[in-house]
């Protein structure tokens, strides 16, 4: 059972991967469908006290208590003003689930391996680590960057302890 | 199933056994002498080494083979149980319980690590093989010594036995050790090849064996395999042929063997348990919500759905309160090593010490039991060693030199109550007046009745012990029992009396997974603090809240400084009111300290489904947990004791960017 599911993923990295695609503050972005668990309008969350500020809260998704993130503020582009309008992907990543939200879904794309190219590395090597877009997807003249689910967690992680003591004497 | 969970399953069984070992040793020792105890002890023994042969676990073959063989001579009466013997078995059975430990853990143990006992087993065995006790043995002996006889067996595994994980090959070389013997074995079952189950049970044997023991000594080695074989013994000489029922020989226990047999009872995964339990924290929630719709609904324009829904609500509890059930366990489980505590250390400090034990079947959520294991030996270690006096001070004040501990469990409004009571000194007032005052807790002794100061012991690094003892004493202990039963959503509390004892009670929840909160409103948020949390709440006087230089804010309770935490700025949330004496403050006890909070309003008691925030995201600091509310939405559950170290936190880092 295994092995199969294995091989029929092994097939689709050789032939067409899709991605769910959606827009962030006017850009066009993408993550692999594999990942994406479902798609939800935005509703009121919860606020978590003392985390960063993309993370919006926590909602209740039948019962589990799921983190939201604003995906504009990952991006460091500011908050998301959120409506009705503005749409969570809840994706699964290690066994989490937790939810993105974006301003809009746009669709599903499949792209061939030779239709992704990689991102242009010419930013410095500190923010290499920071790099969340794995590729760029070209579709009828159209790009989309297509995201790194586990690169855009890990870089959000809450501030630890040691952190939280170490600021303030950063200011000496 | 694969080998790892057979495995598992061994080490399950193992564990129930060896406490079975232990309750049995301890009611042999308190004299309550039955033959059939000892069978059962043999067993225990006995089914441990032969799983342990299939796994491999030669340590523990080799230790349970000396210490049965042992119990085998006690059983047939060729050793005497005097104190010193069962000192030794009660000794062999921990060695013998490390031994499984170990090897569940795949650690070895050094080679000298079960010399001592293997030894002082050895001593016994040795005099019961070379120089038999002919007194003990008078009557069964001559049986046994009589002429030799031969009998010819016919034995026929079922497929069963193998399951068990028995091995035909060790029966058949112990029934060699009784005598001569002539094997054959009958492959006329074997199927062909290709229709063969690897693990069925094709092959029987006929065994001609020349002995000087009885027939029972025979049946004797095919004692647990009884049931999952066909055992025909045929004494040659005086035919007495027939089925052997699987009816042990001798007197072994039919009490305990049908006990065994009447409960059914299924393994069922934890994690199963869990899920089910889960699934019914969705339905009071899905419950509360639907209900709180239906009322906003014309009730006569809608009479069905209305009955629906209270029908669905009787249910909904009862599925609630048997779900939880299967998760309760008697607190017997926590109760049952109490009985050896109380041995070991009465026995070291040589006191003598009575122990009543009631309301074990007293059931409660198995993760309350698991936390309870180390507050009851903290408490009754202390009982022991501090609150029963010696024999001579208790004659003198006209007490029985015997000491009593009472140890007892019920249900009282929803919690289960557990009290250790001893008959002992009681707590030494003005000891602890004393200390407090040195340790700078209390001000004023005089002001505080004796029950407040009492509770004082509760307090970290408070201890009156003048002499650290080995067992109790070290300035731990008490802080330790109350951290413990709160992390569980408990409370504990001691009343003592002078000269009558003293009494601990401790006070928990039946279950985790739903908890009684309150609901508190800060801005546009909605928290919940844990009942058991709060003391009381009140809306200050202006005049009562004073800042101190680099150390925050305090609140004057009542001639008592306590510090106050206001939740707008720990956890940054724009609240309605700015200052204390216009919202409310709720005098909140946490593990380390009682504070007040500053909150906007109360806005109501309820019962919560508590839902794990670390499942999807990781700790946040101040908060527990979260759950959801009748509405749909996520309500955070605070954390007293996190919530004190924030605010510590805060303001250290306010001093260092000042």
């Amino acid at each position: 059972m295994n092995s199969l599911a294995k091989t029929l993923n092994e097939n689709a990295v050789e032939e067409d991967q899709q991605f769910v695609t959606f827009y962030v503050d006017g850009k066009h972005y993408g993550l692999n469908i594999k990942d994406v668990r479902e798609i939800k309008a935005w509703t009121h969350v919860t606020p978590l006290p003392n985390t960063p500020t993309s993370m919006r809260g926590v909602l209740n998704l039948r019962g589990a208590i799921v983190p939201i993130y604003d995906l504009r503020a990952v991006f460091g582009q500011g908050l998301t003003h959120p409506s009705t309008e503005h749409v969570n992907l809840i994706v699964c990543i290690q066994g989490r689930i937790v939810g993105f939200l974006v301003d809009a879904v746009s669709d599903i794309l499949s792209f061939s391996q030779d239709q992704i190219q990689a991102p242009p590395r010419n930013r410095g090597k500190e923010l290499e680590r920071m790099n969340s877009v794995m590729g760029l997807g070209e579709s009828n003249g159209m790009m989309t960057m297509l995201l790194d689910i586990q690169t855009l967690i890990g870089n959000q992680l809450p501030v630890n302890d040691d952190d939280f003591l170490a600021k303030p004497e950063k200011k000496h | 199933m694969d080998m790892q969970s057979f495995r598992k399953t061994y080490f399950e069984e193992c564990h129930e056994r060896l406490q079975e070992i232990e309750t049995l040793l301890l009611s042999l020792e308190s004299g309550d002498y039955q033959d059939e105890h000892l069978h059962a002890i043999f067993r225990a023994v006995h089914s441990i080494k032969g799983g342990a042969g299939a796994f491999g676990c030669d340590h523990i073959v080799s230790f349970a083979h000396i210490f049965e063989t042992v119990l085998d001579s006690v059983r047939d009466h060729r050793l005497a149980l005097d104190p010193e013997l069962m000192e030794v078995l009660v000794t062999s059975s921990d060695v013998l319980a490390a031994i499984v430990g170990a090897a569940e853990q795949d650690q070895i143990l050094a080679e000298t690590f079960d010399a001592k006992a293997k030894a002082d087993l050895s001593q016994y065995m040795d005099g019961a093989e070379h120089a038999p006790l002919p007194a003990a043995h008078a009557s069964s002996s001559d049986a046994k010594k009589g002429t030799s006889r031969t009998y010819t067996i016919v034995f026929k595994p079922h497929s069963r036995l193998y399951e068990k994980a028995n091995e035909p090959l060790l029966l058949l070389r112990e029934l060699g050790g009784l005598g001569e013997m002539i094997l054959s074995v009958n492959v006329d079952a074997l199927p062909d090849l290709s229709a063969m189950d690897a693990v069925g049970g094709y092959l029987s044997w006929t065994i001609t064996l020349t002995t000087t023991h009885h027939k029972d000594a025979i049946t004797e080695v095919f004692e647990f395999v009884l049931d999952d074989c066909d055992l025909t013994i045929t004494e040659t000489d005086r035919t007495v042929a027939g089925e052997m029922k699987p009816t042990p020989p001798s007197d072994a226990s039919p009490a305990i063997e049908t006990g065994e047999a009447k409960v059914s009872s299924i393994r069922v995964d934890l994690d199963k348990i869990d899920r089910l339990v889960n699934m019914v924290g969705e339905l009071v929630i899905t419950h509360a919500m639907l209900s709180q719709q239906a009322e906003k609904l014309a009730r006569d324009g809608y009479p069905h759905l209305a009955r629906g829904i209270e029908e669905l609500s009787t249910h909904t509890r009862e599925l609630q309160d048997h779900v939880m059930a299967i998760r309760a366990q008697p607190v017997r489980m926590a109760f049952a090593r109490i009985p050896r505590l109380v041995r070991d250390v009465s026995k070291d400090v040589s006191k003598q010490i009575k122990l009543i034990m009631t309301g074990e079947e007293t059931e409660v959520d198995k993760t309350v039991i698991e936390n309870l294991a180390d507050p009851l030996t903290h408490l009754i270690r202390n009982a022991i060693d501090h609150g029963i006096e010696d024999a001579e001070t208790r004659k003198a004040a006209g007490k029985n030199p015997e000491g009593t501990i009472s140890v007892s469990a019920g249900h009282r409004s929803g919690r289960i109550l557990i009290e250790i009571r001893d008959d002992g000194a009681g707590l030494n007032t003005k000891k602890i007046a004393e200390k407090a005052k040195e340790r700078g807790l209390i001000e004023n002794p005089d002001l505080m009745s004796p029950d407040e100061l009492h509770q004082l012991i509760f307090n970290p690094g408070f201890s009156t012990a003048e002499q650290i003892s080995n067992i109790s004493g070290r300035g731990v202990g008490m802080d330790v029992v109350k951290r413990n039963i709160q992390s569980i959503g408990g409370k504990v509390y001691v009343k003592s009396e002078a000269g009558v004892g003293a009494r601990f009670v401790l006070s928990l929840p039946l279950t985790l997974a739903v908890m009684d909160g309150m609901i508190v409103r800060v801005g546009s948020q909605k928290l919940i603090l844990p009942i058991s949390n709060i003391l009381e709440s009140l809306r200050p006087r202006r005049q009562d809240i004073s800042t101190i230089t680099e150390g925050g804010e305090v609140l004057d309770l009542r001639d008592h400084y306590i510090p106050l935490l206001r939740l707008n700025r720990l956890f940054n949330i724009p609240a309605r009111y700015d200052e204390p004496w216009q919202g409310l403050v709720l005098i909140v006890e946490s593990e380390q300290t009682t504070f007040a909070l500053f909150v906007d309003e109360l806005v109501g008691k309820q019962q919560v489904v508590i839902k794990s925030l670390e499942e999807n995201y990781d700790p946040v600091e101040g908060i527990s947990s979260a759950t959801i509310l009748g509405d749909g939405s996520v309500a955070l559950i605070l954390d007293p004791a996190s919530l004190y170290d924030l605010h510590t936190k805060q303001g250290d880092s306010l001093a260092f960017a000042a």
